[in-house]
């Protein structure tokens, strides 16, 4: 096996320069998160000026974490190992791959700055305009052809499961994207949707919850089967697992979306599927996390030794969390509790730190000593430090967000004895300010852990070695 | 390609497949994995019986149980009127000044008026009511534009001030410098004397005085004290909303000057509720 790997020259270039961007934007997008963050305790950081005011710069931050962040790492992570695991080479290569890569990150940089203006569609998680949508599509066209083709061109009898899931991603983000985005121009930088109402919201919703289900989800699963096993040098622990939760996951998940409008003006029959759905979806989900954490059974002394396995490992645990708490507040009766409070904000960034970013960094400290030639990183003690920050940061953040999004909802509904509403509005906002402060304090530590991986990062593209002793250690347990 | 293989450590075989290094094992499903993801959907589909669920041609599945989510919530908001219907319908059937009579009655509304106060009114007039220097009247004391009696209050919550409604307050004071009526060095007489009057000295005799005699005594007041029925606020103290008492806050204000606005609560409220909001106000501190 290892003579055919050698025989086949992989397009690594192109894979490089994405997972240089992937650590870029990521910490761009979380210093976004953090300052808006900081934003919310401290209003006056809004500096009274329209382009730093939150609600233009809350988009920066999501579009950030999620497209320019996930899907650098994606990018990177699925052109890897769809080489890999295909034994062949990027489908119309370096060329191919740097159209891609240059356009999408100049696209970023133009989204970004049309939110800075003011310009959006209104749509959460997809408020380019229309010209910016139809950008997209011809970049994602580029990245279905790549990837397919190298599919295509396989050396190997079969499709390997990361790349189902890769697959899964990208035709299913394509129909959300172009679904969501059917709009009609009225100028260079306007457009409506041609939904309205409630269907425009049912529309969003199909199109926001795929977007986690199929961007954040399946395709950072594809990243987790690829690189827990050969991190772990352990089999994958069960084919047919993956075969029948695949499947299901894709069945689904789609249907999952009017859950975010429950008690709206969506009918009721619409509300009850998407909540059914969404409980149905729990097993479906956890089959990842079972076969991320089996796949360890035979190697669960490397948590001990190597840190770039405790992030999988813990991203597979939060994926795992993550995706209980998500059907459970699905269900009506809890989320009558739960919708519109910041329980919602700590659901979402559980699964966004503690499963994306946390699979992302292990695949990252995975990529970038195999693409540079470098035996390992230069130091894994640094990768210890990063994972203790971050974990810190995000335990206190979601904690925070716990307390304060079922306090608030608590207090919206509370009667004093006279049957009057208990609080105001305002009161159930003073009373969350200690949480927001405590939230973004552990945003602080998330984005410090990222600071700490850039520098490890770099020196490892330079060459450098810290803890040869400790590395050494790690690479001889191989 | 690898054949098959057992695994030492679980004892399972491989499928066979190897990509890049990476084999699968061929464990069957946990077992406890399969049950819970059927009884899901066995709960999924016994839910679907119960409750509205699937569309059809015409209409969709109803469920047995006949539920709506908008029967719920009138459901819901009746129970919570019949909950307090004793004190509301009392409320109800008096008005204001009666409320404010009655010990009880009084400590109901003051109760209602706080929740509705901090909903609708804290936003700009700041919890219990101390107002934005610069932006929104303080209402807890006994400055008042618009009269501080218990009707004044309620008159203006219900049709507020300068708004679309056709009962609204409204008033303009003239742009005079803007406008031309007053040439600069008036305004700065004007604003001079309105400072002395304001500080309980009016400078008699100077040239300010006849200006604010011609152009500003009809609305203002002679001495300065104001005219609740047209907005006009008192000059002759220190309470002052846009101007800061300073001679060119004052002299800006009338050359081109600023005007508050509120809406018609009535458009919004509830009659109930109205009255326990102007009781609550008028007890804030100031009423008259």
């Amino acid at each position: 096996m290892s003579i055919n790997t050698e025989a086949t020259p992989y397009c690594e270039d192109v894979i490089k320069k994405f997972t240089l961007a992937a650590v870029f934007w990521g910490v761009v997008g979380f210093l976004a998160g953090d300052f808006i963050a900081w934003q919310l305790a401290f209003p006056v950081l809004n500096l009274d000026l329209e382009w730093t005011s939150f609600g233009r710069l809350r988009p920066v931050h999501t579009s950030a974490v999620i497209f320019a962040f996930g899907g650098n790492v994606l990018f990177s992570t699925s052109l890897y190992i769809v080489q890999r695991t295909s034994r062949a080479s990027l489908f119309g290569g370096n060329g191919l791959g740097n159209f891609i890569f240059f356009n999408f990150q100049a696209l970023i940089v133009v989204a970004a700055l049309t939110y800075v203006l003011g310009f959006s569609q209104g749509q959460e998680y997809a408020e380019p305009e229309w010209w910016i949508d139809l950008w997209l599509t011809v970049i994602w066209v580029a990245y279905l052809i790549a990837f397919a083709g190298t599919i295509m061109k396989r050396k190997e009898p079969h499709i390997y499961v990361a790349n189902w899931f890769f697959f899964a991603m990208i035709l299913t983000i394509a129909m959300l994207h172009l679904g969501n985005n059917i709009a009609v121009p009225v100028s260079f930088m306007k457009s409506y949707n041609v939904f309205g109402g409630v269907q425009n919201a049912m529309t969003q919703w199909w199109y926001g919850h795929n977007a986690v289900g199929f961007f954040l989800t399946a395709g950072f699963l594809g990243i987790m089967y690829y690189f827990v096993p050969k991190r772990a040098e352990r089999p994958v622990y069960s084919y047919r697992l993956s075969i029948v939760h695949f499947w299901a996951l894709i069945f689904l998940y789609i249907w999952a979306g009017p859950h975010h409008l429950h008690y709206t003006a969506l009918p009721d029959w619409a509300q009850t599927l998407g909540m059914t759905f969404s409980v149905m979806l729990w097993m479906p989900s956890w089959g990842g996390m079972i076969n991320g954490l089996m796949t360890l059974s035979g190697a669960w002394d490397k948590l001990r030794t190597d840190p770039v396995m405790r992030f999988l490992v813990s991203s597979v645990a939060f994926y795992g969390m993550s995706t209980f708490e998500g059907p459970m507040m699905s269900i009506k009766a809890v989320n009558s509790l739960s919708h519109y409070t910041d329980w919602g904000i700590g659901h979402v960034h559980s699964g966004a730190l503690g499963w994306v970013a946390f699979v992302s960094f292990g695949a990252l400290y995975f990529l970038v000593p195999k693409l540079w030639g470098r035996k390992e990183l230069y130091s894994l003690k640094l990768v210890g430090v990063h994972f203790w920050i971050a974990t810190i940061g995000i335990v206190l953040y979601i904690t925070a967000m716990w307390i304060s999004g079922i306090m608030q909802g608590l207090m919206w509904r509370a009667y004093d004895n006279l049957g009057f509403l208990q609080y105001s509005f305002i009161e159930t906002v003073e009373a969350m300010r200690p949480y927001y402060i405590i939230r973004a304090i552990g945003g602080l530590l998330f984005v410090a852990g990222s600071l700490v991986m850039v520098y490890n990062i770099i020196k490892t593209i330079k060459g450098d070695v810290a803890d040869e002793a400790y590395a050494s250690a790690a690479s001889g347990a191989r | 390609m690898a054949t098959v293989e057992k695994d030492s450590v679980s004892g399972q075989n491989t499928t066979g497949h190897e990509w890049d290094g990476i084999k699968e094992l061929n464990t069957p499903l946990p077992k406890w994995w399969v049950y819970v993801f059927w009884a899901t959907v066995v709960w999924a589909v016994g839910y679907w019986f119960m409750y509205p669920a699937w569309p059809l041609l015409n209409g969709y599945t109803q469920g047995s149980l006949g539920y709506s989510s908008r029967g719920e919530l009138s459901n819901e908001l009746e129970a919570q009127k019949k909950a307090r219907s004793a004190w509301l319908s009392k409320i109800e059937a008096s008005d204001a000044s009666a409320i404010e009579k009655d010990k009880d009655l009084l400590r109901y509304a003051m109760a209602g008026g706080k929740i509705a106060f901090n909903e609708n009114c804290a936003p700009c007039h700041g919890s219990g009511g101390v107002g934005v220097a610069g932006a929104y009247p303080t209402l807890a004391d006994d400055e008042w534009l618009w009269g501080g009696t218990l009707a004044d209050i309620e008159q203006t919550i219900k049709y507020g001030v300068r708004n679309t409604n056709k009962d609204t307050r409204t008033s303009e004071m003239p742009k005079f410098g803007v406008d031309g009526t007053l040439k600069p060095e008036q305004i700065a007489a004007v604003s001079d004397y309105v400072v002395s009057l304001a500080s309980k000295a009016p400078a008699k005799g100077s040239a300010g005085e006849t200006v604010y005699a011609e152009n500003c005594a009809v609305c203002h007041g002679e001495d300065g004290s104001g005219q609740a029925a047209l907005g006009a606020p008192a000059l002759n103290n220190q309470i002052w909303l846009f101007v800061k008492g300073s001679k060119d806050g004052i002299a800006a204000q009338v050359n081109n000057p600023k005007h508050g606005a509120m809406p018609a609560w009535a458009e919004r409220l509830d009659a109930s509720t109205i009255k326990m909001l102007a009781v609550y106000v008028h007890n804030l501190g100031g009423g008259k």
